[in-house]
C-alpha cells in the first residue's frame, strides 16, 4: 500500500468515539464600521509602529512625493513595473523628468538578470490591493505585471495605497474581495520592513527583506 | 526508521533529562539568558492581546482547529486535489525518513547541489539537514536564529526563537570564528553582516525548503509566518520549492487561517502580525517572470496519525506552534530548551514527543513538570496541557486500569514497588474503617517519621505528620 493510502487509512479507521466539527464564530474577529479617515489613521499609527514610513499624499502629487524621498536618500535606481498604473506613472515621470534616478522596469524573466537585481537596484516600487486597518498591513498580489521579487529584493520598497481601499480587518478584506474564489500564485501581507530579533531579542531590520518600506498613501 | 535512527535530536539521550536540568540549572548565563527573554515574550504577548475578548478568541481557535481535525482524511484529500490543480506537486510521508527521501529525491531529479531552508520543525523533526548533508547536499538554513544554531553545530532551543539561549556576546564570537565578521555588540552589524553571506547563498541556491504554518483545503493554499523575509526568500528565488509540513496543519477555508493568525503571531511574539504572511498557491505560471517553477509539498505523518486515535489525546494536534506555553512554563525558563534533548522542547515537547520517540525514551518528559497549569492558560487553540500531562504520566506507569494504556513505550516507569503504595493506598481509602486507623497509627507514630525522603528532601523539607488526624481534631471539637 502506498504511504498515502497507509496514512489516510489509519485515520479513517481510528480507534476513538466519533468526531464532532464544532461551529466556528468569526465575529469576535469583527471590528465597528470605521470611516476611511479612522481606518487610515490606525493604519499609519500601526505600520508606524513597527517601523514603516507613511506619506498622505494625492493622487496628483505622490510622483513629487516618491523624488523627494528618492533625492532624500540618494536613491540611484528604481525597479517599476512594465504594466500597473504605478508603473507607468513612474517611467512616464522618469521619460520627462531630470531629477528622476534611473528607472528599471521588470520585464524579463529573473534568470535573466538576477545577480543585477540583487546588487545594483536600490528601490521597487509596487501598486497594493489595498490595506488593512488593524494591522497596519499591507496586501500584495504579485503578478505577471509585478513580480514577486519587487518587494523583496531592493533594500527600499516604496508601495502605492488608496486609502478608500483599506479595510478593518483581514477578516473583511478576504471575504470583501472573495479571495476564496481564486488564490494568486503567491498573495503576501506586508506589515513593516524585514526585521529580526533573533539575537537577544534586540530589533534588527533588514535582515533579509527590504530595510526600509515607505507608504505611499493617496487620499 | 530504517536507515537512520530519528530517535532525537542529534542523538541526544532524552532519558538524561535530570543530569542536564541540574546543569542548566546551575548555569547562571542559561538562567540569565531565557529569564530575560522569557519576561520579554510574556509582557509583550499580554500587551497584544489587550482590548480583545481574549476567552471567545481562543473559543474560535479551538474550535477552527477541531473542525479541521474532525475531517482530517477529508481535508487532505481535498487539499491534495486543490494544490495539484495548482500545479503543485504533493507527496505523502509515513515517517521521518520517508520525508527525507523525498526531498533528497526530488534534489537528486534536479541535480541539486545546495538547499536553502526556511525555517521549518517539521525539519528539525526529520533531522534533514543531517540527511542531506550525508548525502552531499548541502543544507543552509536561512532564519537568523537557525542560522547561528546551525553554524554552532547545536539545535533551536525554542521553537520560535531558537538562539534564544545565546546572548549577543556569544553570538559575535561564533560570528566571528566561523564567518570571520568582526567582533561587535551592534546586532544591526551582525544583521547586516548574515544578510551578505545568505544572499549569496540564496542567489546560487537549487532548492529552497521551508515549512509550512497553514495549508488551506478549499483553495490549495500553504500559508508562511515570518519576520525576515528569508522565507520569502526561500520560497521565490530558487527554481524548486519543497515544503514539508505535518498532515495536521491543514484547515478546510482561507477564512480560518484570519482567526489562526490573529492567536499565533500575538500569542509567540506579541506581534499585531508579523512583518510577512506569505500565501503560496502555484509554482511561476508561464507568463510571470520569478517565483519557482516547481512546488512540492511533502505532508509528513510522523506518529501523528497514532495521536489522531484517541479522543483524549487527539488535542494535541490542535497545536499550531506559538510557542505561547514555553514562554510561560517554569520549568522551562529553568532549565532552557536543550535540557529536553527534544526537537520540541518546554510544555507542547512533554505532550508531543513521547508519541514521536515513545514513552520508554521520554519516560521523564510528562513529568518534567509542576501542574501548575500555566501553559494551558495561555495556549491560544485551548490544548489542556496539564490534562494531557497527567494522561501521560499514567500511561508511563500503565496507571489506569480504566483506560488502558496506548501510547508507544507506556508502562516504562512502572515499578512495581510505587505501584503496590498506590496499590494499598486505594484499599485503604475504600475502606473509612481502615482508613481511620492507618491515620490514627501514622499520627500517633508521627515522631519517628524520617526526615530525609530521599530525592523529595533534597531540595524541601518533609512535610511533617500532624499528632492528632482531622477527624480526631473535628471530633473533639464537636464534644
Ligand atoms: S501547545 Fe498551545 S501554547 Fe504550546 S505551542 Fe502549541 S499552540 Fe502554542
Amino acid at each position: 500500500m502506498s504511504s498515502r493510502d497507509t496514512i489516510l487509512q489509519r485515520l479513517r479507521n481510528r480507534s476513538g468515539g466519533e468526531l464532532r466539527a464544532p461551529a466556528c464564530d468569526f465575529s469576535v474577529l469583527k471590528r465597528p464600521d470605521w470611516s476611511t479617515a479612522e481606518k487610515l489613521g490606525l493604519f499609519q499609527k500601526t505600520i508606524e509602529s513597527v517601523h514603516a514610513e507613511v506619506h498622505r499624499t494625492t493622487e496628483m502629487d505622490w510622483i513629487e512625493k516618491l523624488i523627494e524621498l528618492m533625492a532624500a536618500r540618494g536613491v540611484q535606481s528604481l525597479l517599476a513595473s512594465n504594466g500597473t498604473e504605478v508603473g507607468h506613472r513612474v517611467t512616464q515621470a522618469a521619460a520627462a523628468r531630470d531629477d528622476f534616478p534611473e528607472v528599471r522596469v521588470y520585464d524579463k524573466a529573473i534568470e535573466q538578470w538576477q545577480e543585477e537585481l540583487f546588487s545594483t537596484v536600490d528601490v521597487g516600487i509596487t501598486s497594493t490591493r489595498g490595506g488593512i486597518a488593524e494591522t497596519g498591513t499591507l496586501i500584495l498580489w504579485p503578478s505577471s505585471d509585478e513580480p514577486r521579487l519587487m518587494s523583496l529584493v531592493p533594500p527600499i520598497h516604496v508601495a502605492v495605497l488608496y486609502a478608500s481601499e483599506l479595510y478593518s480587518t483581514f477578516h473583511e478584506a478576504m471575504q470583501k474581495q472573495n479571495w476564496r474564489n481564486g488564490m494568486p500564485t503567491n498573495a503576501l501581507l506586508v506589515s513593516g520592513p524585514s526585521k529580526t530579533a533573533d539575537i537577544e531579542q534586540t530589533l534588527a531590520y533588514g535582515v533579509h527583506g527590504p530595510k526600509e518600506l515607505i507608504v505611499l498613501v493617496i487620499e | 526508521m530504517s536507515d537512520h535512527a530519528h530517535a532525537s535530536a542529534h542523538h541526544i539521550d532524552v532519558k538524561e533529562f535530570h543530569p542536564r536540568a541540574q546543569a542548566a540549572i546551575h548555569n547562571p548565563k542559561i538562567r540569565q539568558n531565557f529569564r530575560k527573554a522569557m519576561d520579554g515574550l510574556m509582557t509583550k504577548r499580554k500587551s497584544a492581546f489587550e482590548g480583545w475578548d481574549l476567552e471567545t478568541l481562543r473559543d474560535l481557535g479551538s474550535n477552527i482547529r477541531m473542525r479541521a481535525l474532525a475531517n482530517l482524511p477529508d481535508l487532505l484529500e481535498q487539499l491534495e486535489a486543490k494544490l495539484t490543480e495548482n500545479g503543485i506537486k504533493v507527496h505523502w510521508a509515513v515517517d521521518a525518513d520517508e520525508a527525507c527521501k523525498i526531498v533528497r529525491d526530488i534534489c537528486v531529479a534536479r541535480d541539486a547541489k545546495s538547499v536553502i531552508k526556511g525555517k521549518s520543525m517539521v525539519s528539525e523533526e526529520m533531522e534533514l539537514n543531517h540527511y542531506l548533508q550525508e548525502h552531499g547536499i548541502d543544507a543552509l538554513e536561512s532564519d537568523l536564529g537557525e542560522y547561528i544554531v546551525q553554524l554552532a553545530e547545536e539545535t533551536p532551543s525554542h521553537i520560535i526563537m531558537p538562539a534564544i539561549h545565546k546572548n549577543t556576546d556569544e553570538i559575535s564570537q561564533l560570528l566571528h570564528d566561523k564567518t570571520g565578521t568582526d567582533l561587535s555588540h551592534d546586532v544591526e552589524y551582525l544583521t547586516a553582516s548574515a544578510r551578505l553571506q545568505l544572499r549569496e547563498k540564496f542567489r546560487n541556491a537549487d532548492v529552497g525548503v521551508s515549512g509550512v504554518n497553514f495549508a488551506v483545503a478549499e483553495t490549495g493554499t500553504l500559508c508562511l509566518v515570518e519576520n525576515e523575509g528569508n522565507g520569502r526568500m526561500t520560497t521565490t528565488v530558487p527554481p524548486c520549492h519543497i515544503a514539508v509540513t505535518g498532515i495536521e496543519k491543514v484547515v478546510p477555508n482561507l477564512e480560518d487561517v484570519t482567526g489562526l493568525l490573529a492567536l499565533l503571531t500575538r500569542s509567540a511574539t506579541g506581534q499585531h502580525i508579523t512583518t510577512y504572511f506569505n500565501m503560496i498557491s502555484g509554482p511561476r505560471k508561464p507568463d510571470e517572470l520569478d517565483g519557482p517553477e516547481e512546488v512540492h509539498v511533502v505532508l509528513v505523518d510522523n506518529g501523528r496519525s497514532s495521536i489522531f486515535q484517541d479522543d483524549e489525546l487527539l488535542d494535541t494536534l490542535k497545536c499550531i506552534r506559538c510557542g505561547a506555553c514555553m514562554n510561560h512554563c517554569p520549568v522551562y525558563t529553568r532549565v532552557g530548551g536543550h535540557t529536553y534533548g527534544t526537537t520540541y522542547p518546554g510544555p507542547i515537547g512533554k505532550i508531543l514527543m513521547p508519541h514521536l520517540i515513545g514513552l520508554d525514551e521520554g519516560r521523564h518528559l510528562p513529568s518534567a513538570s509542576s501542574l501548575c497549569g500555566a501553559c494551558g492558560e495561555v495556549c491560544p487553540v485551548k490544548i489542556p496541557i496539564p490534562d494531557l500531562l497527567v494522561r501521560l504520566r499514567q500511561e508511563s506507569v500503565d496507571g489506569d486500569k480504566l483506560h488502558p494504556a496506548k501510547v508507544r513505550g507506556h508502562g516504562a516507569k512502572r515499578n512495581s514497588l510505587e505501584a503496590m503504595v498506590w496499590k494499598g493506598w486505594s484499599f485503604m481509602h475504600a475502606k473509612p474503617g481502615l482508613y481511620r486507623m492507618g491515620t490514627g497509627m501514622a499520627a500517633k507514630f508521627h515522631k519517628l517519621q524520617p526526615g530525609n525522603l530521599g530525592a523529595w528532601t533534597k531540595y524541601r523539607t518533609a512535610p511533617k505528620l500532624a499528632p492528632k488526624t482531622l477527624h480526631q481534631r473535628m471530633k473533639e471539637r464537636n464534644t
